[in-house]
């Protein structure tokens, strides 16, 4: 065609164009098209911040405003993943804050920063509005001084399950009195008592506010000043919910919170005394989000909550629920979404409450908007699933945790493939799943042959052979990420599969059987792949290389291998070809 | 798609990386911590379940929610990994050497008493903290802001998080101590003597 579209007009439609997946094919349209895009994408997610490297991102990106980045893998939630092995955010900063004077957002998740990583961020970007770390770790309250202090234009500021070195409250005094343009708040996490009057000057400079996030050293006694003023909030954690009220402090608290007329979503809870749940009853009918997961309540005060939540769409809970809760819930919450059940005592063998697998059956059967699930619990079974799996085939995120592993069905003794294989089958566009129980092959099978749309999938003590691990490879046609520990995988099936592993974000394995051989032929054929061995008993070449590995973490990247390891994790390259003995 | 049986395991690939000598015929059977598997005949033997505490990680509860959780006295810490945060360092007059001991696994004053007794060797910390008239001992600790303060003013979780260091004071030394001395004083004109 010999005329084509301006570039201005081009790059305006490209302006709608949102979605990364989409922003990716429209680049690889034509050269132009490529050219066009990459000049106005402001959007940058990096889901492994070892696939690609800062100046790669900023070479191809001049004009950025928002990146966010993922460090560790997922299983380092549960300490699966050694102390030091990865995920700094350094070098990422220091390259952006060269690249991007007008970046505005970041957002990092399992990741390690540090507070010169967060005074650069303050020093360097002139209109930085929004700061997102969720579950990092390696900084202090003198980095969130810094930000407080420097960030004229911040909106957002979130430390969702991160852990920071509290060195006191008085960080927040240094958001200076100017400053008037918070809109989202989360210190949910932090340890140390913060100046209160502080946060209040703060909350009432602050007329856009929207999102409060106190941490539990805030005391249910200044609640009610912080919430009269800002009454426009749509999103609450409260502090510490119990004290010695007086009948006073109680009313002004229910008058507090019921002049809330826009919160929509609460949290918090911690050390909760009953007696002072019926303050929030008034704003029941609004809520569509509820994190009760750290309010050590019975099922009888629980419910007696939840059921005046009739547009709840979200629940986070603790097994106190147990069944007869989840009835409840199931009977008066019709527009429920998301429901997670922790445990209150994950370590104890034996059940200290009453919830089993059929609180999430009557979930299941009673709110027809379920789609996502993370439900712990001692015993399940095939029927259980299967009328899972038949009520709720809109399903897109289901994980089960059964504590104890390698549990079979508790009603016929058997392995629980079929089960699982059911909920594959029937929810079609299942994305996330999370297995447990008593599992062999068959249900790998099953996921191979049915869950066309899984994305990722976790594995724990199940399967039997590396016919397990061949089917999900070989099946899965969406699967981005792939953890696996304790199970009896080995090199077949891994060896069988490279070519899966480049499709693919990332795979988990530890507690495997993945020799070492098999390791270094996998990082030789495969150079778009890093292939990391993390071993903490010693370098692998003092054990024979038809010794399993520890742990295998293993990432497709166009950045060829890292620097930045510790001395327990090596990476296998070109340069390991095995060597005769 | 792979058939499981007869010999070995089957697996029908597209794709090999097979460099000859590269994947040696595994006549090993794969043993790893606990778990094995009899390749050929497609069985597995019941493995035998890992002792609860030895397994890492598992049950799956984040590690944030496991240090931010609740029952702090229920949770193991062990299972924590990442070991206890709450340990503080106890000195006692006239005793050569300080301990250490770790907040966190006691349930709250009266144990905390026991296990001070237990580590020095000594009687009379539970008196103290009762606030016997004739106790020997004195229990206080060094808060966040510095402050020496007396052990047992505020609620076991209170204390808990601001504590930073404890010290058991022989009676004799307190003497200089103006808090002692206010407290006792208080206890005289209070109704309720806790």
């Amino acid at each position: 065609m010999a005329y084509s579209f301006p570039e201005e007009v081009l790059e305006h439609v490209f302006s709608f164009i949102g979605s990364d997946r989409d922003r990716n094919a429209v680049s690889l349209v034509c050269k132009s098209w490529y050219e066009i895009e990459r000049w106005c994408r402001r959007r940058v997610f990096v889901g492994n911040c070892y696939a690609v490297s800062p100046a790669a991102v900023v070479r191809r990106f001049p004009d950025v405003r928002s990146v966010e980045l993922k460090g560790k893998p997922h299983f380092a939630d549960f300490n699966l993943v050694p102390e030091g092995w990865g995920g700094y955010v350094s070098p990422w900063i220091t390259t952006l804050a060269r690249a991007y004077p007008w970046l505005e957002e970041i957002r990092l998740k399992r990741m390690v920063v540090t507070d010169e990583s967060l005074e650069l961020i303050a020093r360097s970007f002139k209109n930085f509005k929004v700061l997102v770390l969720s579950s990092c770790e390696g900084f202090s309250t003198d980095g969130l001084a810094a930000v407080a202090a420097n960030c004229r234009n911040l909106r957002e500021l979130d430390l969702r399950e991160s852990e920071v070195e509290d060195m006191s409250g008085h960080w927040l005094s240094h958001f200076p009195d100017s400053y008037t343009s918070l809109v989202s708040l989360n210190i949910s996490c932090l340890g140390s008592e913060v100046s209160f009057s502080a946060l209040e000057r703060l909350v009432s400079r602050c007329p856009d506010l929207r999102s409060l996030r106190l941490n539990r050293t805030v005391p249910l006694d200044r609640l009610a000043n912080l919430l009269r003023r800002a009454p426009q909030l749509a999103e609450l954690g409260t502090g510490v919910y119990s004290a010695e009220l007086r009948s006073d402090d109680f009313s002004n608290l229910v008058g507090a919170l019921a002049g809330c007329r826009e919160l929509r979503s609460l949290s918090g809870f911690w050390d909760v005394v009953p007696a002072y749940l019926p303050a929030v009853y008034p704003l029941c009918s609004g809520l569509t989000s509820l994190n009760l997961s750290y309010a050590t309540i019975q099922s009888s005060e629980l419910t007696k909550l939840i059921s005046q939540c009739h547009s709840l769409q979200r629940l986070w809970v603790l097994d106190y629920i147990e069944d007869s809760g989840l009835e409840a819930l199931a009977a008066c919450c019709k527009d429920l979404r998301e429901l997670r059940v922790f445990p209150s005592e994950p370590f104890n063998r034996e059940g200290n409450v009453s919830l089993t697998e059929q609180g999430l059956v009557s979930v299941s059967e009673g709110c027809s908007k379920l789609q996502s699930v993370l439900y712990f619990c001692r015993q399940m079974s095939n029927a259980a699933l299967l009328t899972i799996a038949r009520n709720r085939p809109n399903m897109t995120r289901f994980r089960l945790c059964i504590i104890e592993p390698r549990c079979p069905d508790y009603i016929t003794h058997e392995p629980l493939d079929t089960g699982f294989g059911a909920i594959v089958q029937h929810c079609k566009d299942l994305q996330r799943l999370s297995l447990s129980g008593l599992l062999t092959d068959r249900v790998f099978e099953y996921i191979g042959t049915y869950a066309k749309k899984l994305e990722m999938l976790s594995v724990a003590f199940a399967g039997d052979s590396d016919l397990g691990l061949h089917h999900v490879l070989s099946g899965c046609d969406s699967l981005r990420k792939l953890e696996i520990r304790d199970c009896p995988f080995g090199d077949k099936a891994l060896l069988a599969n490279a070519a899966k592993l480049e499709t693919m974000r990332s795979l988990w394995m530890s507690s495997c059987s993945v020799s070492f051989g098999a390791c270094k032929l996998l990082g030789q054929k495969m150079p778009r792949l890093n292939v990391e061995v993390i071993d903490e008993r010693g370098h692998p070449d003092s054990r024979p290389e038809s010794c399993p590995v520890e742990k295998l973490y293993i990432y497709r990247t166009v950045a060829g291998p890292r620097f930045d390891m510790p001395d327990f994790v090596w990476t296998m390259d070109e340069d390991s070809a095995l060597r005769p003995s | 798609m792979g058939k499981r049986g007869a010999v070995g395991l089957e697996i029908m690939t597209e794709l090999r990386l097979g460099l000859p000598g590269a994947v040696k015929p595994s006549s090993n059977k794969r043993v790893f911590s606990e778990i094995s598997t009899t390749e050929e005949k497609g069985s597995t033997e019941e493995p035998k379940a890992p002792a609860k505490n030895q397994v890492v990680g598992w049950p799956p509860v984040c590690s944030y929610r496991q240090r931010n959780s609740f029952n702090k006295e229920k949770v193991d810490r062990a299972e924590a990994g990442a070991g206890s945060k709450a340990y503080v360092k106890v000195s006692m007059d006239g005793a050569l050497y300080l301990r250490k001991i770790d907040l966190s696994m006691q349930k709250g004053y009266s144990d905390l008493a026991f296990s001070l007794e237990k580590l020095f060797g000594c009687h009379g910390i539970g008196e103290a903290l009762n606030g016997g008239e004739g106790a020997e001992y004195k229990l206080i600790y060094e808060d966040k802001d510095g402050d020496w303060m007396l052990v047992g003013d505020v609620p076991w979780e209170m204390f808990m998080e601001s504590c930073r260091r404890l010290r058991i004071m022989k009676r004799s030394e307190a003497k200089d101590f103006a808090i002692l001395q206010t407290r006792d004083f208080l206890k005289g004109t209070l109704k309720d003597d806790n």
